[in-house]
């Protein structure tokens, strides 16, 4: 039972990471229809940014909580911004100059870039694995049985935090504020939204700014709870996000979160219970399993296809 | 004077543009190629070096690109971009009495390339590899170009087609004519147990799904280590022969029997020849698939489904025999990728080289035979040239590997191409069925039904 426990709590952080990718996911197929197959990358490109953050500021292996946490939000901001810059780019210079091209066009210049992307990470900081210490260590103990601890760290419990945070302020975005509006009016019709005098073209780069943000934040987090990084991370994360992200039901926010922490417990659990070799098979079948019985998701809308 | 005003009026905003162009592309390479982390090697040994000279050439080179670009390439102001009008060289690709002729003309030199005199080893080796990924690109081309079926996962069954053969060889003796078949059954059979779940999927899902497939192939492969050897792969597969003459300095090898001086490079050619008649069944079998009544509906399939199924043409077996016969094709080539390599191990066959055949096929122009050729060539003769910049090690210093910059390359050169000709290297067709008349069609009418 305390084993069980504790696979819940490592299977809800993961989930969380997995989560704040797959609203990057949703986000743009819900707006354009595509499925941007570089933001697995973009996420990688945000953990190293946060790495070279936190080694320019030094912050490893401080005790001090509240010094730890403030540094944290500042690199985090940093690798939001430089993420974000990534997110545009991308879409001003692979997605835009297709739009409104034959389906499958898009799709291809988003592996290129995803490949670009990978490799040049790895042309540039080389192609070893990243090992960090970590930064915030500690934690305590919740429950104590006869032969299995339960403990929850202090990065758990921040990665969580942070999660709902970002999540509770990107809802308010979306419901309240015009950029949303803008945001889910161009998801319903395009064309009209057009007409109606919205800035299409501002609304999918900032869509696309915002989704990119939210995967470095992710990036942070990876690389404070596992400690390792390398160029290649972006790849199997990105299919376990997008997976999350259809399980959810694609355009569906709180959906991607859902199908986030869905994921991430069943991997964790898959690891703890049977083998962690095929943890990624066990991911990647859900998605077929989910894209077969149940293709709308969770909380997804069902598409109906118009003629 | 007013000439003078128009081009100081265009050349200031131009500066601009350039100048926030380099000011996003200092955020970008800021922390790629300006700061780099290395190890030292201790417990917490990380450190940074900064490379400012080299942040500095990228944005230079940003900043004089911009310019260029806005000088030469950019589309005139005001000027609608529609999508461009096949040049005289695409045209000339695809309309029916070039592709006549330049067929056969490649297939010609193609037989006696290994005859020519600067076909040494390394030329041949290329060669086969080249033709080999003509032929996958051939095979995908029946999912992707002609039934309208994105496959992320093809390379899933050129594995399958290559451990059949390993493993039939080793453990039962099975000889590569015998495997041949076998291997494109099973990837066949394999692509039916992939197609049959995933009919109900559209076109962006039916793409992950795929590629979740092939990743699922490729974990497996690497962890059933009783069964495939694992990452050490298998090794010692047996070398095909030539009806029966092993290609060895024994009394009744290849060159023995037939009395020729035993040279390595009768089974490389031999190898030449197996992967060129491989290439070109599965040439002429697409050629004629597409003549048949179920060339017919895939293609009907690619361009609207609902209408194809309120014809009354089961969808459900068109998509399935497109998985199937693409899959058989893809066998086939992996049985042969074995046979060449006699070692097979899961890192030949990851999603890079899905990409790969994927990027040709679509680089080709989607449903053109002989695009596939030419971008295979491209695609796969060009990153091999990019393994001779081992002169750029001079500039870059030694730890400048150039093959880390070959697939970087590689993704930029497909972003390119697709911003470039969004419809392929050949992107004009013939109509397989036509009303009076014979003529090439742009690829761009084909999405409006006008093919």
């Amino acid at each position: 039972m305390n084993y069980f426990i504790q696979q819940l709590i490592n299977g809800l952080t993961l989930g969380s990471i997995y989560g704040l990718i797959a609203i990057g996911y949703t986000m743009v197929y819900g707006i354009i229809g595509m499925i941007n197959f570089a933001h697995g990358d973009v996420f990688m490109v945000g953990a190293f940014v946060s790495l070279i953050t936190v080694i320019i500021f030094g912050i490893t292996g401080t005790t001090n909580i509240a010094l730890g946490i403030g540094a944290l939000i500042l690199v985090a901001a940093i690798s939001m911004i430089i993420a974000g810059v990534y997110g545009w780019t991308i879409e001003r210079l692979a997605y835009r100059p297709l739009r409104g091209s034959f389906r499958l066009a898009p799709l291809i210049t988003a592996i290129g870039v995803s490949i670009f992307l990978q490799n040049f990470v790895q042309a540039t900081q080389g192609a070893r694995v990243k090992p960090l210490n970590a930064i915030i260590s500690g934690g305590f103990t919740i429950l104590e049985g006869n032969d299995f601890v339960v403990r929850i760290t202090y990065m758990q419990i921040l990665i969580v935090v942070l999660t709902f945070l970002l999540m509770s302020g990107f809802t308010y975005l979306i419901s309240k504020t015009s950029l949303g509006r803008a945001q889910r009016a161009c998801e319903q019709d395009m064309k009209m939204a057009m007409l109606l005098g919205i800035d299409v073209n501002t609304t999918i780069s900032t869509t696309f700014i915002i989704g990119a943000a939210l995967a470095s934040v992710a990036g942070l987090m990876y690389l404070l709870y596992y400690g390792v990084i390398d160029f290649y991370i972006g790849f199997s994360a990105g299919i376990k996000a997008f997976t999350a992200a259809v399980l959810g039901g694609v355009g569906s926010l709180p959906g991607a979160m859902l199908g986030g922490l869905v994921i991430g417990l069943i991997e964790v659990f898959f690891a703890a219970y049977f083998s962690s070799e095929y943890k990624d098979v066990a991911a990647f079948s859900m998605l077929i399993v989910v894209l077969i019985f149940m293709p709308q998701g969770l909380l997804g809308r069902p598409e109906i296809e118009k003629v | 004077m007013s000439l003078n005003d128009q081009t100081s009026s265009s050349f200031l905003p131009m500066i601009k543009r350039s100048i926030i162009a380099t000011i996003i592309a200092f955020f970008l390479f800021l922390p790629t190629l300006g700061i780099k982390t290395s190890a030292s090697g201790g417990v917490d040994g990380l450190f940074l070096t900064y490379r400012w000279l080299l942040l500095g050439i990228g944005c230079g080179l940003i900043f004089v690109g911009r310019i260029a670009y806005e000088l030469f390439w950019a589309p005139k102001e005001g000027g609608q971009k529609a999508e461009k009008a096949p040049s005289s060289l695409a045209k000339a690709l695809g309309s029916a009495k070039v592709a006549k002729t330049i067929g056969p003309v490649l297939l010609g030199f193609a037989i006696i390339f290994p005859f020519l005199p600067f076909s040494d080893r390394y030329i041949l080796d290329l060669g086969i590899l080249i033709i080999t990924y003509v032929m996958l690109g051939w095979g995908l081309q029946i999912v992707v170009g002609l039934a309208g079926l994105l496959d992320l996962g093809y390379v899933a069954f050129y594995a399958v087609g290559a451990y059949s053969y390993a493993l039939l060889s080793i453990h039962f003796g099975f000889g590569f004519w015998m495997c041949l078949p076998l291997a494109g059954l099973l990837a066949a059979t394999w692509g039916i147990i992939l197609g049959f779940p995933v009919l109900r999927l559209r076109g962006d899902y039916l793409a992950i799904v795929t590629l979740a497939f092939g990743e699922i192939i490729r974990i497996v492969l690497l962890n059933w280590r009783s069964f495939t050897g694992g990452s050490n792969g298998l090794s010692d597969i047996p070398r095909p022969s030539f009806f029966g003459l092993p290609f060895n300095q024994s009394e009744n090898g290849f060159a023995a029997t037939l009395h020729l001086e035993y040279s390595s490079m009768h089974r490389i050619i031999f190898l030449y020849f197996l992967i060129l008649a491989l290439a070109v069944f599965t040439f002429f079998v697409t050629a004629r698939l597409r003549r048949l009544p179920i060339g017919r509906a895939w293609e009907a399939l690619r361009e609207d489904e609902i209408a194809c199924r309120s014809l009354g043409i089961n969808t459900v077996n068109t998509k399935l025999s497109a998985f199937a016969i693409g899959a058989m094709f893809g066998g086939f080539a992996g049985s042969f990728f074995a046979a060449k390599q006699a070692f097979v191990s899961p890192e030949s066959f990851n999603f890079m080289e899905s990409a790969t055949i994927l990027a040709i096929v679509v680089l080709g122009g989607m449903s053109s035979q002989l695009g596939v050729v030419f971008s295979a060539i491209a695609m796969v003769g060009g990153v091999e040239l990019l393994r001779q910049l081992q002169f750029l090690k001079v500039i870059f210093g030694n730890d400048f590997d150039p093959s880390q910059l070959r697939l970087l390359l590689f993704g930029l050169a497909m972003v390119l191409m697709m911003l470039w000709r969004p419809r392929g290297l050949v992107s004009t067709r013939m109509p397989t069925v036509f009303l009076k008349d014979k003529k090439t069609v742009s690829a761009a009418m084909i999405s409006q039904g006008r093919g």
